[in-house]
């Protein structure tokens, strides 16, 4: 909790302490944390002096700004119609397999969050899935395998 | 009819204009003169809406107030667009100039870049670009900064007043209008918003002159635009074409041969069925597009389409509004209740009342545009919603 409390207080002091800078202080403890806490909320209210149910409605309202628990990687599969078309529910599947979870949870080790999202803006070359912010694009099965794996292994 | 045959054009990513001279001399310009360049270019907005650019910059430069804002709209949320990803990627410097261009024609000092939060990847690139702007603008000796601002997952925030809010902190929920932006945009005060490739096509018409894109296009549709074209196309990606081509001519060149629709526009464009290729132009004057070309052949399910585009609007709805959000919900329950044989498909009728009522009564451009989709998919391929 003290590390959130410094987190807070950093990302108010880089960004500023007034309405306009609430969505860049909610995003940079989405990118240390992976997820805003309520504790998270509270101490972004009192650092900017608003009330902490302004904090919530801003950010529950964010698909970017998990307000639930997420794990370090933050997988994103683009479930828009061109992309379900090239085989995103394969895909799909194939994450599943993999990581043993299904959409909208967290691998036991909170390392990777499965979830769904609208277009990427990579229709041509679909299936596309965001992890974090790498993007990755035209996958197949065996791609999203390989990809998956090396994330295991090797981060 | 004008239909003009496809013709691939390249000013968008062209390199053949020395970027500085280019952004020099048009700064040298007086705001009356630029603002009659881009108004006799006849360049309409390239997100969608298509209002006429020229004319929005002389609305804000006629208003009195002192702090002014040019805005770039890249929160490309649209599905089956991605061309301001590219340009993005491309010619960054282009959409800044264009950006500085307008804050000389209306008075401001400031412009923002609202990118939206899938494309976080581009962020370093672009605030490197900006570093190098910023020092060409220095050498010129023309004060404007440019600040990027990330959005974080909301389709609705390209809506022009959900963009303002959630610039300035808060949920993305669109305002009433009027005021438009033009008197009271960001921080109320009187902005430009334009889209990316809006600002690209400003820019480059400072270097060609407002004559050769006028003789471009139609006498609606002036110019070239950039189109995002997926689906069944064996060469999907974007592609700079004259506008005014029928989609007949755009399906012969981008199809495969087996075409049996193309969704002109996006989830809130219009779908045209095969036999009306012949009659449609790509344009104003037919079916406007903000670049979205999703192209479906003849093994694609419709229903499916239009679910997809339904439960994309349910989620992507901001809730402010009854029809919106209620609508969205009703008609994605409606249609699949038609397909499940639960209700007859003389309801289809009763969920078109549906969505027109929705475009006369929702409050912002999101849900005015589902009946789009859902009316020109129903009306054209009622069999697949009920088989």
């Amino acid at each position: 909790m003290p590390e959130i409390k410094e987190l807070v207080k950093q990302l108010a002091d880089k960004h500023g302490r007034n309405r306009e800078s609430l969505l860049p202080i909610l995003q940079g403890i989405v990118t240390e944390e992976r997820y805003i806490s309520d504790f998270a909320m509270t101490e972004v209210a009192r650092e900017l002096d608003m009330s902490a149910a302004l904090v919530y409605g801003t950010a529950t309202f964010y698909s970017f700004l998990d307000t639930k628990p997420r794990g370090k990687y933050v997988i994103r599969l683009c479930k828009t119609i061109t992309c379900d078309m090239k085989g995103k529910k394969q895909i799909l599947r194939t994450l599943e397999d993999l990581l043993k979870i299904e959409v909208g949870e967290t691998t036991k080790d909170k390392k990777f969050t499965l979830l769904e999202t609208n277009c990427l803006g990579w229709c041509h070359k679909g299936p596309a899935m965001l992890i974090n912010d790498e993007v990755y694009t035209e996958i197949t099965p065996e791609k999203v395998s390989e990809i998956i794996g090396d994330y295991m292994k090797n981060r | 009819m004008p239909d003009k045959r496809l013709k691939r054009v390249d000013l968008i990513f062209s390199d053949e204009c020395v970027y500085k001279d280019v952004l020099t001399k048009a700064l040298k310009k007086s705001s009356e003169e630029i603002i009659k360049d881009i108004l006799d270019s006849g360049l309409r907005g390239r997100g969608g809406a298509g209002f006429p650019t020229g004319m929005k910059w002389k609305f804000t430069a006629q208003e009195a107030e002192p702090e002014k804002y040019v805005v770039c709209n890249a929160d490309e949320g649209e599905p089956g667009t991605f061309k301001d990803r590219e340009i993005l990627t491309r010619v960054p410097h282009k959409v800044f100039g264009g950006m500085a261009i307008c804050g000389k024609a209306i008075g401001a000092k400031h412009g923002y870049v609202y990118l939206r939060g899938e494309y976080r990847f581009l962020k370093a690139d672009i605030e490197n670009a900006l570093e190098k702007f910023h020092n060409t603008l220095k050498e010129i000796g023309f004060d404007f900064q440019i600040h990027l601002l990330m959005g974080a997952g909301a389709y609705i925030c390209g809506e022009e007043s959900a963009l303002f809010e959630s610039m300035e902190g808060h949920r993305g929920e669109p305002r009433n209008k009027p005021p438009y932006p033009t008197i009271a945009g960001f921080r109320k005060k009187p902005t430009v918003i334009n889209n990316v490739e809006t600002l690209v096509y400003a820019f480059m018409i400072c270097n060609i002159g407002s004559k050769q894109f006028y003789d471009l296009g139609t006498a609606d549709s002036r110019g070239s635009k950039v189109f995002s074209v997926s689906g069944d196309t064996p060469i999907p990606g974007i592609y700079e074409l004259e506008l005014g081509m029928s989609l007949e001519t755009f399906v012969e060149e981008f199809g495969d041969g087996d075409t049996k629709a193309v969704q002109v526009g996006g989830a809130s464009g219009f779908c045209v069925p095969r036999k009306k290729f012949k009659d449609t132009i790509i344009g104003f004057e037919g079916v406007p597009t903000g670049g979205s070309m999703m192209i479906f052949n003849s093994s694609r399910s419709m229903y499916n389409v239009l679910k997809n585009y339904v439960e994309f609007f349910e989620e992507e709805s901001c809730g402010q509004c009854t029809p919106c959000r209620v609508g969205c919900q009703q008609l994605k329950l409606g249609i699949e209740a038609v397909k499940k044989g639960e209700k007859s498909a003389a309801y289809l009728d009763t969920l078109r009342k549906l969505a027109d009522t929705m475009k006369i009564s929702a409050k912002c451009g999101l849900g005015q545009s589902v009946a789009n989709s859902f009316s020109s998919i129903v009306d054209n391929f009622k069999e697949e919603m009920i088989y």
